[in-house]
């Protein structure tokens, strides 16, 4: 049977009547012992007998044709295949359904895969890789970068309301400057692996993905196959971040060579591949413009931004995603300009809009606050628009100004001083603030929820955890609604013959998968209650027993069989009628060398509204990470392209500098007490990108308050600080 | 990687006669092999050999070519007595890599400019006579003096920088038998036309030990500037031994990372300083001196005042030199 359930008016709290105890509390993941003791089996490590493996084969121009000269490597040791059909020029994009681009024997960017070697051995395929001759006719009409593109695409209506060229011109205060950030590589721990295995029509692929319901038919269209025919399996993954969120070359390839060889295929991307073939986020420029009329009210909002992807890439980093609605002003002008160039694809990175959108958006309002001599938090207090400042639509749950005031209260905001006046030694300390703010999404979502007569209970979906705790939350939600310890609750994930759920991805796996649970056990309840004898308002479940009615039973006296409901959330009206969004403070203390221009960051609170938080561990963790990012944008990453080829030169972990250990002080993160009603029958909302908006910010702000030095260009790197003190 | 032979060396003899490539740690040779930068047909490992010990002599201390350098920058004699070098590994890669690593692989490690690693592009050090790529490309971390219009790669290594203020010398045991003690500036060529040539070893040659002269008088430093806390290459780094008396500099000693084919020092620039009084103007003229000839490539000129402010830094804090 199924619980179905549109999402067009606001729902019980029932979470906040039940009594296990189970949602919430922090609660460690139950599959974290599985995976680090090696027994958590990633995608890559499935062991198969007669597996052969496969190594992509990159491009090693930035524009033209190839073609591969396969004889010129058949003699060498294990050679089984090298194959070149259906070869994607990149990862498709989140929630695309249909298959990326494939482009033949056209070259677009230098990394760009154009066949796969097969051999018994990876080791043997990673030679006859780097030996196939490979006939390029190279084109050197390359557009390397944004700077020499020879076609740029604008965005067909940019958005434009009142007149910002006035408001900029009667402002008291106002901020014009540019920003710009690098590109940036999501750089998940686990490389993207597939391994194919065909059974006659029927093939079945073990792989490391975000959304596998999308990636089904992803995959099915880039073969040519009926997605029937098609099961993917991908229970754990290390790590997502977006660069899973559509099928990439390396499933494609293992699925081509596998049908050929007739054997299974496994192709592992190197970690070089990862950084040259799966999705940037691109490098932006962004105009800034803010105008402030003299009672210390936004009058205006001018963000246009600059950014780049291959030809016929159907995506654009929202940049301006949260300055569509975070603060008030009548005159809002925004723009978007994607040069064409011979670079990877560009595509969702973890929080695609926020993660450098709000780097710009709340480094300008710190300079503003500065122009205007109002302290930072004030001025965001002063500027919370009532309803949509540009639809006119309410909000949902917005404790913004509560985040920013318990946050400046945890974080002893008030002993702030002005740029210089605190040093140590060789050494200036300042504090920054930023909001934080992400759109809060729902997607359609079914769950399967088993209750057994022996008080277990099992969840099944085709959910994914990409190392943010969905075994955690979807365990817990059904504990609770079923009045079951978490302990007896067994979720399954990751296969595509379980109910279709949303997918991770957008922050919104938390609250769709888990409505979907919850509805499938709330169907459970109402078959219990009947049982019982009383109605489902009246039913109680806790530790195995249902009390109701004037009565009190063990589960095992209602159900002589295991009793099974899917769960099916569908959005409605809410996500139309009422505008969604988690809110935040970040808050960063950072000390500047003044010597050298090197930034430590000594610590970082975050105060956080997202909704009822599921599980204040893996919420905390989410924060945790976003914070940890947002060092990396202010301070540390950033792709290098060639200026030349377009190429990612920095194609590593040595290079790429991702924040290690010792580049990570204490962080604190507090949850502002929310319940979302108009989000979901759960009232969640998503943490996981949350967590990095407008972090960045918080840190070059305080850079600003330690040492005077504005940084406008990220990262922060030590030559673009030491050179103005 | 391509298949290759491997052999362990037993004896030194082994090493001298057999033709291949040396491995120790391999926390470099073995990424370089993966990626194809490196393709020796055999590998010959030399950890077995006798060369683990951290030795006291007169007037000298011997480290042994496989001492580790973890182990290295924990010896009680280096870290009383030798504090710029145990600051110099430690500053250098991470623990994991700094268990696996020797002193002599340190020695020998290869640049971290990416156009190397990449073999699809042209590069003079790894396919000579192709180019050079990181001319007019991305070039933010390599060097700024020493380099020519064949290569201008920076050596890695840190621990080297340290040895370098130091006077350190590379022991070397020739195939006939025979040691040679070489001053780091004679072990590391500078790039010229033959950028592919790094070291003076020549065929047969056995790195054996690194011999440290008896400190110089004075205090001792070693400031590595990077992009992140730990596990990062030097922007710039500068190890320094200087000794003050009767508010002269008696004697200095510079070496630099980040700046060089090899670890920098610059006799001329430490003769500035010598016998004067320490001021802030004076380590701005050791500065000029020592920079006299830096070449940046855009991306890297930042290196050059970034240089100097780190020349005064250091001497300030050796000579009391308020800033």
């Amino acid at each position: 049977m199924t619980e179905h359930l549109k999402m067009d008016e606001v729902q019980p709290r029932l979470l906040d009547e039940t009594t296990q105890g189970a949602i919430h509390r922090p609660m460690p993941r139950p599959e974290g012992p599985l995976k680090v003791s090696g027994r958590a089996t990633y995608a890559a490590e499935w062991k198969m007998d007669n597996a052969a493996n496969g190594v992509l084969v990159r491009a090693a121009i930035p524009k033209g044709h190839y073609k591969v000269d396969a004889s010129s490597v058949e003699a060498m040791p294990g050679f089984l295949g090298v194959y070149t059909d259906r070869m994607p020029r990149n990862a498709a994009q989140g929630t695309m359904n249909t298959n990326p681009a494939q482009i033949g024997d056209e070259i677009q960017y230098l990394g760009q895969p154009i066949a796969v070697a097969v051999a018994e051995t990876f080791e043997q395929a990673r030679d006859i890789a780097a030996a196939l001759k490979i006939d390029y006719d190279r084109d050197d009409d390359v557009a390397a970068g944004p700077d020499t593109a020879q076609q740029v695409n604008e965005k067909d209506d940019p958005f434009d309301q009142g007149d910002l060229d006035r408001a900029m011109a009667d402002a008291a205060h106002s901020v014009d400057a540019t920003y710009t950030t690098k590109g940036h590589n999501s750089a998940a721990m686990e490389p993207h692996a597939a391994l194919a295995v065909w059974d006659g029509d029927k093939l079945t692929v073990r792989a490391s993905l975000q959304m596998l319901g999308y990636n089904r038919n992803e995959l099915a269209d880039s073969l040519g196959i009926d997605a029937e025919n098609l099961r993917l399996l991908s229970p754990y993954i290390g790590g997502g971040f977006g660069s899973k969120l559509g099928i990439s070359p390396e499933a494609i390839a293992a699925s081509v060579a596998a049908k050929e060889l007739g054997r299974p295929v496994r192709v592992v991307m190197t970690r070089n591949n990862v950084f040259e073939t799966v999705v940037r986020r691109t490098e932006t420029r962004q105009r800034l413009r803010l105008a402030l009329d003299a009672d210390g009210k936004l009058t205006g909002i001018g963000q246009e931004n600059w950014q780049s992807n291959l030809p016929e890439e159907p995506f654009a980093e929202p940049v301006d995603l949260a300055t569509h609605f975070l603060y008030a002003g009548a005159n809002r002008r925004y723009g978007q300009h994607i040069a064409i160039v011979n670079r990877s694809a560009a595509g969702s990175v973890r929080a695609p809009g926020e993660a450098v959108g709000m780097l710009a958006l709340e480094n300008a309002m710190d300079e503003l606050a500065e122009a205007a001599g109002i302290d930072p938090i004030d001025l965001r207090v002063a500027n919370i628009p009532e309803t949509h400042p540009e639809n006119g639509k309410p909000f949902s749950s917005r404790s913004l100004a509560e985040c920013l005031r318990q946050g400046a209260e945890a974080f002893g905001w008030s002993a702030r001083q002005a740029p210089g006046a605190r040093r140590e030694g060789e050494w200036l300390i300042g504090m920054g603030v930023a909001s934080a703010a992400r759109t809060n999404i729902l997607q359609e979502s079914k769950a399967r929820v088993t209750l057994n007569p022996d008080g277990t209970a099992l969840v099944e979906t085709d959910m994914t955890d990409i190392g943010t705790g969905t075994y955690a939350i979807l365990g817990q939600i059904a504990a609770e609604m079923l009045g079951l310890p978490p302990e007896k609750v067994t979720v399954e994930l990751g296969d595509t013959d379980l109910p279709k759920a949303s997918g991770s991805g957008g922050s919104w796996g938390a609250a769709s998968a888990g409505s979907a649970v919850f509805l499938g056990a709330k169907g459970i309840r109402r078959r219990l209650a009947e049982r019982l004898g009383c109605t489902p308002e009246d039913l109680r479940l806790q530790d195995g027993v249902a009390t109701g009615g004037n009565n009190r039973r063990p589960l095992a006296e209602l159900m002589d069989a295991p009793l099974s409901e899917i769960g099916h959330l569908e959005t409605g009206a809410k996500s139309n009628d009422v505008h969604q969004a988690g809110y935040g403070a970040h808050f960063a203390e950072v000390a500047v060398n003044t010597v050298t221009g090197e930034v430590r960051v000594r610590r970082m609170l975050a105060a956080m509204a997202a909704g009822r938080i599921l599980n204040e561990q893996t919420a905390r963790s989410q924060v945790w990470g976003g914070q940890i990012w947002g060092i990396g944008t202010a301070l540390t990453e950033g792709l290098d392209h060639d200026p030349r080829t377009g190429h990612i030169v920095n194609n590593d972990l040595a290079e790429y500098h991702v924040p290690v250990n010792l580049d990570v002080p204490d962080l604190d993160v507090i949850f502002v007490e929310e319940r979302d009603d108009d989000a979901n029958p759960i009232q969640a909302k998503g943490i996981g990108e949350l967590g990095l908006s407008g972090a960045g910010a918080a840190i070059t702000n305080a850079i600003y308050n330690a040492c005077g030095v504005r940084v406008r260009d990220y990262p922060a790197t030590p030559d673009r600080i030491f050179s103005h003190l | 990687m391509r298949p290759f032979e491997y052999v362990r060396a037993e004896t030194r003899d082994d090493a001298h006669r057999a033709d291949g490539r040396i491995i120790a740690g391999g926390t470099n040779l073995l990424d370089l092999m993966k990626l194809q930068v490196e393709t020796p047909e055999r590998l010959l490992d030399v950890t077995r050999l006798d060369m683990h010990e951290i030795d006291e002599a007169e007037n000298s201390v011997r480290i042994g070519a496989l001492v580790t350098n973890s182990d290295l920058a924990a010896h009680p004699l280096i870290r009383k007595r030798y504090p710029v070098l145990s600051r110099a590994l430690l500053a250098g890669a991470s623990g994991q890599l700094r268990n696996k690593a020797t002193t002599g692989g340190n020695l020998m490690q290869r640049t971290r400019c990416p156009y190397f690693y990449d073999t699809t592009q042209p590069c003079n050090k790894r396919a000579p006579g192709t180019g050079c790529q990181a001319i007019g490309g991305v070039n933010r971390i390599l060097a700024i003096l020493g380099t020519s219009d064949h290569c201008i790669a920076t050596h890695p290594s840190d621990m080297a920088v340290g040895m370098r203020t130091l006077d350190a010398r590379v022991e070397i045991e020739t195939a006939d038998g025979d040691t040679k003690l070489l001053p780091l500036d004679e072990f590391y060529r500078l790039p010229g036309d033959t950028p592919e040539r790094e070291t003076a070893l020549e065929p047969g040659d056995l790195i054996v030990a690194v011999h440290l002269p008896d400190p110089p008088a004075g205090a001792q430093a070693y400031r590595k500037v990077r992009d992140r806390s730990s596990y990062a290459f030097a922007l710039v780094s500068m190890g320094a031994v200087v000794s003050v008396e009767n508010g002269k500099i008696a004697s200095a000693a510079m070496a630099f990372g980040g700046l060089g084919p090899r670890p920098w020092r610059d006799h001329d620039a430490e003769s500035v300083l010598e016998g004067e009084t320490p001021s802030r103007a004076l380590f701005d003229k050791a500065a000029d001196v020592l920079l006299a000839d830096a070449k940046g490539q855009g991306e890297n000129d930042f290196k050059i005042p970034l240089t100097r402010r780190v020349v005064a830094a250091v001497l300030s804090d050796l000579t009391g030199v308020s800033q």
